[in-house]
């Protein structure tokens, strides 16, 4: 659900969005990632009302909304743990780290926890593959992971 | 061969924060060579001359892509550089991007200056995002110098998407679309980025550009083999002691870097090239790393004794359909097939007759796909196939005893 205050600051962010120059479609793309920086995700009514401003189908700004994996439409914790499931980090047992990360916080991949703290999500090489086992949180890199250091890093999110 | 640094000259030399220190390090000498003593056009011929090819995987000659985008029509021309390293198990960009952003902030103003472009981009992939302060930093002390009078360099981040590293996807999605592939021809130096002239190169190729530039296209012709010039950046992971970037000779020895560097024992295979690389098995650990041989975007991931083929190349496909942009059919539904076959592989029910159709269905992708990344998703397949077969036939006797 979508409240009255989320949806009037996205008429902020869409009329923010609409103002800046350049070209329809590369307004789209940086429209949409601050969407979801502000939002944790992109809604659909976000999607029909960038739509409308930048004048494009629907099925367009759908389409990218759902290209890309840092772009979300349905709605993410504060802070998205994103494990490397890739095989430099799965030499290196990152099964074990997702046990861990799974033991932690009670939810499975794919999944946010009910306050809202963290989603939980596999990704492909995040390129740190000298350090492995890796993961990210939001823009943060946390390498050469143990379950012990697991733990503790989360710990340090709010 | 040796060890050399060309490309990495300056990482853990330089204070990646601070000009002064690139400076120091004949910094911006080789722009000021190329614009005060020469023109777009000798610049394009150096790089001809040296030989250097395309770092990312493809191989490309660099002067060629120079001198199409030069040639072409029109003042609306774009240099981007290829910073979306999404390659399985290639970190090698992100340790130059955050050791030394400012010989390739100059290289890409070198490549400006040579084809005419006004603006440069950095196409940096999301995982990168915590490098963007440290290149916009980078970028605004090259600004301040003055060093970029010729042409603008502005950052454009991706948003989570493998195959946005191939090069008409990449473009695309700076264009705020979805990152599928384009049909070719038109190719990017005639028609790339918002259908003007471009031209796309990897981190590590732009690294290159500095020292050709400087020490004249002879000397860099002089290192490597006879299709493979200069040196290659490779990153090393998997079954190591020591794994990390190295960068060799063109023409060296894998075993040279995985044994002897990196100290892997008890080799059983190893990726080289990534997701859609080689599969080299370790009875040919002496092949050479070079063009001619083996090599794509550099990644090598090396896998002991106790690896199961199988789940590796099982895990391989998964990725490729993941990763796939679903817009050829080959592309999309191949991969999603080879992942199905190899899954049942995996359980112990794979049937004689998925031999057959996973040596049809490669033949298909390598034929009808629309880019590289259909095109050389079989080769973890095919090479497990010729050098791995047991793995496979072992995996069907498990099967019931039931025969197909």
């Amino acid at each position: 659900m979508i409240t009255q205050s989320l949806r009037e600051r996205k008429m902020d962010k869409i009329q923010e969005g609409t103002s800046f120059q350049g070209k329809d479609h590369e307004n789209l793309l940086a429209l949409l990632k601050r969407g979801q920086s502000k939002f944790g995700c992109v809604p659909d009514e976000f999607i029909a009302e960038a739509a409308q401003s930048l004048n494009i189908t629907i099925s367009k700004v759908y389409g990218v909304a759902t290209f890309y994996s840092f772009l979300s439409t349905k709605p993410l914790g504060r802070n998205v743990i994103r494990i490397c499931k890739s095989l430099p980090c799965y030499l290196k047992n990152s099964q074990m780290i997702i046990k861990s990360v799974e033991d932690n916080i009670g939810i499975k991949p794919g999944e946010t926890t009910p306050d809202g703290k963290f989603s939980f999500e596999l990704t492909n090489c995040i390129g740190v593959c000298d350090k492995a086992p890796a993961m990210m949180i939001n823009g943060n890199v946390h390498v050469n992971l143990t379950p012990r250091k697991i733990s503790q890093i989360l710990k340090t999110y709010k | 061969m040796p060890e050399k640094r060309i490309v990495l000259k300056n990482c853990e030399v330089i204070d990646p924060e601070s000009i002064t220190t690139y400076l120091d390090r004949d910094g911006f000498k080789a722009l000021e060579k190329a614009v005060k003593n020469l023109t777009g056009e000798q610049v394009i011929e150096e790089i001809k001359a040296s030989g250097l090819r395309g770092r990312g995987g493809a191989g490309f000659p660099c002067g060629l892509k120079w001198e199409l985008a030069g040639k072409a029509q029109g003042d609306e021309k774009y240099v981007i550089c290829n910073a979306d390293e999404g390659e399985v198990g290639t970190f090698k960009d992100r340790y130059i991007l955050e050791n030394d952003p400012f010989t390739l902030i100059e290289g890409i103003a070198i490549a400006a200056y040579a084809i005419g472009a006004k603006q440069g981009y950095i196409y940096l992939r999301a995982e990168y995002h915590y490098l963007l302060d440290l290149l916009m930093n980078a970028i605004g002390q090259v600004r301040e110098r003055g060093f970029l009078q010729h042409v603008d360099i502005d950052i454009r981040e991706g948003a989570g998407a493998y195959i946005c590293g191939e090069e008409s996807a990449l473009m695309d999605s700076i264009e705020g679309k979805r990152g599928e592939v384009r049909y070719r021809p038109p190719f990017p130096p005639s028609r790339g980025l918002w259908e003007k002239p471009t031209i796309i190169n990897n981190v590590e190729t732009l690294m290159n550009i500095t020292q050709i530039i400087l020490n004249g296209a002879h000397w860099f012709n002089q290192i490597g083999t006879e299709r493979s010039k200069g040196t290659k950046v490779f990153s090393v992971s998997g079954d190591v002691k020591k794994p990390g970037v190295y960068e060799l000779v063109l023409g060296s020895r894998l075993k040279e870097l995985v044994e002897e560097l990196a100290l892997a024992e008890k080799i059983k295979m190893v990726q080289v090239g990534g997701a859609t690389g080689r599969i080299i098995p370790y009875e040919m650990i002496d092949t050479p790393l070079a063009f001619e041989d083996i090599l794509g975007s550099g990644a090598v991931i090396v896998f002991d004794e106790s690896r199961d083929v199988i789940d590796i190349v099982y895990r391989t496909m998964q990725f490729l359909a993941e990763e796939c942009c679903g817009k050829c059919a080959p592309g999309r539904e191949g991969t999603e097939v080879m992942v199905e076959i190899l899954e049942r592989f995996s359980r112990g029910e794979g049937m004689e007759r998925d031999i057959v159709t996973l040596e049809q269905l490669s033949q298909a992708m390598m034929l009808s796909s629309l880019c590289g990344l259909g095109q050389a998703a079989p080769i973890p397949v095919i090479d497990s196939l010729q050098y791995f077969r047991s793995a496979y036939e072992n995996q069907i006797r498990k099967n019931q005893g039931v025969m197909t």
